[in-house]
């Protein structure tokens, strides 16, 4: 498994399952983590939150998140049996790795230098800025 | 105050605003001063704020006003590479219905 890559994996259930199924759910994560390879950093169970907007006939739903190392063919597994699952409403992959690994660089990059950070940092933002933006100052 | 405001804008858009601002105003050559504005900064630069996550809603809702669009940062003032990065966590968060795509 040298391609070992860090997901986040966040699934609905719809607020009608019962707490067996979403256990079950969880479970059934578990048991694909462990037959295909990988590892299972984090779970968490937000419980049951309104959303923004209905999925359907539903205007809550049980919000779950797993933190997965694991390769392209074990997400694409998960995401195929979550897909068939009646009682999941939506779930999101997201590839974390490199986006946490880019905060990290930039955040002991900012150690490193030590200087004013705040004045420092603003003043390069600026650069960026449109012409009229900087005019304002 | 307002009217300074917008004389000081027309300065911008139009490069020969001064006239315009002279001829309005008593404050004549010293536009630069009449149209002083706050200058805004970056949340997400003054706060340290490296990764922009997609969960955080508390984080992500002030950027997201009652009609569910996204704050252009030409009000909010966020910089642009974290306006980016707070776009992908927008979109994302509204994929899991975390944020509205519309409201009203």
């Amino acid at each position: 498994m040298s391609t070992s890559r860090q997901y986040e994996l966040v699934y609905i259930v719809s607020p009608e399952a019962s707490e067996q199924e979403v256990t079950d759910l969880h479970t059934q994560v578990e048991t694909q983590i462990a037959r295909i390879g990988g590892e299972l950093v984090k779970s968490e169970n937000w419980g049951r939150r309104k959303m923004a907007y209905e999925i359907g006939p539903h205007k809550e739903g049980v919000y779950v998140l797993e933190l997965i190392n694991g390769s392209g063919e074990l997400m694409k597994e998960l995401e195929r049996r979550l897909r068939v699952s009646e009682r999941v409403l939506r779930y999101l992959v997201v590839r974390v790795d490199e986006e946490l690994r880019a905060a990290e660089r930039t955040r002991s990059r900012r150690k490193v230098r030590t200087g004013p950070p705040e004045g420092s940092a603003s003043d390069e933002m600026g650069g960026f800025d449109r012409a009229d933006d900087a005019e304002v100052r | 105050m307002a009217d300074e405001r917008r004389s000081g804008s027309g300065g911008r858009g139009g490069g020969r605003g001064g006239a315009r601002g002279a001829a309005s105003g008593d404050k004549g050559p010293g536009q630069r001063r009449s149209l002083f504005r706050r200058r805004k900064v970056c949340k997400f630069c003054s706060e340290k704020i490296d990764y922009i996550d997609y969960k955080d809603v508390r984080m992500l809702m002030p950027f997201v006003p009652d009609r569910g669009k996204i704050l252009p940062r030409r009000i909010s003032g966020v910089c642009a590479p974290h306006q980016r990065a707070l776009q992908t966590a927008i979109k994302r968060a509204r994929q899991l219905a975390l944020v509205p795509y519309v409201a009203d």
